[in-house]
């Protein structure tokens, strides 16, 4: 069983600073998308049950993001190939060419029965991709999955949708996207760390793809990006421990979240 | 194009969308449409209607059954085209988020998903989300002749009814829907157990100023003495001394309590995206130049195995 696992890098947000509103991010390093290793954990997974297949992990390389070094992690977790595509018009794309160079990265390193994705990625949760990758490709997608099986050729998934949980079943291939809960991701060995820098890794361009940066430039433009402004009242109570506990509870009385 | 359609498959968000729709409509010069796909739809459409969408666009094939995302990207597709709409909003529930990306590649629009606001500057929809985590608003312009946007839901509210529109305020549509290639085998209620910090009302939030995992029954008592959930930084669910569902913060619960008590939490911002949203945030802290102190309506700067006690001997004479 063949299957493509999409992964991206992110700032790594438990080391990120906020400063005057402005999100510091000089000097934070970037890594692989938490939920990318739950998706590449549950396709070894798949591919263990099956018996045989490979598994192709698909980025696309955005500036500086330090995706080669993701790649080189995840063929050391245990995927079988790398596929990156690589062009300066992508570093300023959006979802939306993101998605088409992945569709297009995927036909070519494909067929894959299954194309796996983190329901969101670490810094932006847009989970746009997902769907419009699905989309390019013609395929059935199911969103938010918590397990995953494949019997014959159909993909078999449980979620949880509001207050229900649903089992659902579509025939291969098909995309799917999965949230943190389906599995807790290796730690790669040493020896198969050693091994990863001898697997392949495949580098296109958007020419490889048959696309130009028209095809990738983004559907959309970012204005701003700063912390919220909080008003805040900022009132502190002196006095003995006795004395602040009375003014503080008396104060969440009057504002009406405490009382009988 | 000149409409915004408005869908949502849960009713009171799409009643949301519809006042939100109508705030925003003068401004793009566009007029309020709204999409029912599924059983049912005549309440719902009569609904949608009587808070000022028209038309209502109404579709009960049998292929909407289960709501498979391509099955209903394919008939909004058809309704965009219907309606001449080039606003779409959608509900960003865990559906809706997946139905944006679908349809707004096959409606080769630029999309917005998670949306917190909704403006329009210099003529573009702009619309602000949660950024790296939680720790940002991001605002985005779409620039496309289509433009798709989820919002969150319970961000706007459901307006006044509006005059009814009267003549054809509900149009029936066949698109010929190809068959769900996802099928729903099973649905069954969720087994209720683990707490849900996002509809919590009041939190006692504790973190690292606990020095040791017995003083978590400090925490315990304080909740208990203000009816409150307890919640934790992520550090204290990483010692096992809580379970991750009680994470407030970038790797766990965004909150919006009526209250949150912080005691013992020094404020870095993987904590605090999750607890902007509440109403009133107090803190407990014995470092005045902590920087939860920031986000403090009140505060008390003092040693926590003091002041806890004396918070819970206070709120027995409540």
């Amino acid at each position: 069983m063949d299957i493509a696992v999409c992964v991206k890098t992110n700032p790594d947000l438990q080391l990120m600073r906020i400063k005057d509103r402005v999100p510091v991010l000089e000097a934070v390093p970037f890594k692989m998308g938490d939920l990318e290793k739950n998706a590449l954990e549950a396709a070894l997974g798949l591919r263990d049950a099956a018996g045989q297949g490979r598994i192709v992990v698909v980025a696309v390389s955005q500036g500086d993001r330090k995706i080669r070094e993701t790649m080189k992690e995840a063929l050391a977790i245990g995927a079988d190939e790398a596929v990156l595509v690589g062009d300066p018009a992508l570093d300023d794309t959006d979802q939306a060419g993101v998605a088409l160079a992945l569709a297009r990265a995927l036909e070519k390193a494909g067929p894959f029965e299954l194309v796996l994705f983190g329901e969101g990625s670490t810094d932006g949760y847009s989970g746009q991709v997902p769907s419009r990758v699905a989309e390019l490709l013609g395929l059935p997608e199911i969103g938010y999955a918590r397990s995953l099986a494949v019997a014959g050729a159909v993909l078999r998934a449980e979620r949880s949708m509001g207050e229900n949980v649903e089992t659902l079943e579509t025939a291969l291939p098909a995309a799917a996207t999965l949230v943190s809960e389906i599995n807790e991701p290796r730690i790669p060995t040493l020896m198969n760390i050693m091994k990863a820098g001898k697997k392949p890794v495949v580098e296109l361009t958007l020419a490889d793809l048959a696309l130009d940066a028209a095809a990738v430039a983004p559907r959309r433009a970012v204005r701003s990006n700063l912390a919220e402004e909080q008003s805040r009242k900022h009132v502190l109570f002196d006095g003995d421990p006795a004395a602040q506990a009375d003014a503080l509870v008396n104060a969440l009385v009057a504002e009406g979240v405490l009382g009988r | 194009m000149t409409a915004i359609l408005v869908y949502s498959e849960q009713a009171d968000t799409a009643l949301e969308l519809v006042s939100a729709a109508r705030e925003l409509a003068p401004q793009l010069d566009l007029t309020v449409s709204a999409a029912v796909l599924g059983t049912d739809a005549a309440a719902a459409a009569a609904a949608l209607a009587a808070h000022g969408a028209a038309p209502v666009y109404v579709c009960n094939e049998p292929a909407l059954e289960g709501l498979d995302t391509a099955v209903v990207a394919q008939a909004l597709a058809y309704i965009v085209e219907q309606a001449g709409a080039s606003v779409v909003l959608l509900g960003s529930t865990r559906r809706g988020r997946e139905l944006g990306g679908r349809l707004a590649q096959r409606l080769a629009a630029g999309c917005v998903t998670d949306a917190v606001s909704l403006a329009v500057e210099d003529g573009l929809l702009v619309a602000g989300r949660y950024n790296l985590g939680g720790a940002t608003v991001q605002a985005e312009a779409i620039t496309t002749p289509v433009q798709v946007v989820a919002v969150m839901p319970k961000i706007f509210e459901v307006g006044e009814p509006a005059a009814a529109a009267g003549g054809d305020a509900v149009v029936a549509v066949s698109p010929g829907l190809a068959a769900p290639a996802v099928k729903v085998v099973d649905r069954r209620p969720k087994e209720g157990q683990a707490v849900d910090l996002a509809a919590a009302a009041r939190i006692v939030g504790v973190g690292r100023g606990l020095a040791k995992r017995d003083d978590l029954s400090l925490g315990e008592g304080l909740a208990a003495a203000l009816g409150a959930e307890l919640a934790c930084t992520k550090s204290l669910a990483d010692f096992g001394w809580m379970a991750d569902d009680r994470i407030v913060g970038l790797s766990g619960a965004k909150t919006a309590p009526e209250m949150y008590l912080a005691v013992g939490i020094s404020g870095q911002v993987q904590h605090t995206v999750g607890i902007a949203q509440a109403r009133i945030i107090a803190v407990v802290n014995q470092d005045k130049d902590a920087p939860i102190f920031a986000l403090a309506d009140y505060g008390v700067v003092g040693d926590l195995y003091q002041l806890v006690p004396a918070l819970v001997e206070r709120l027995k004479s409540l």
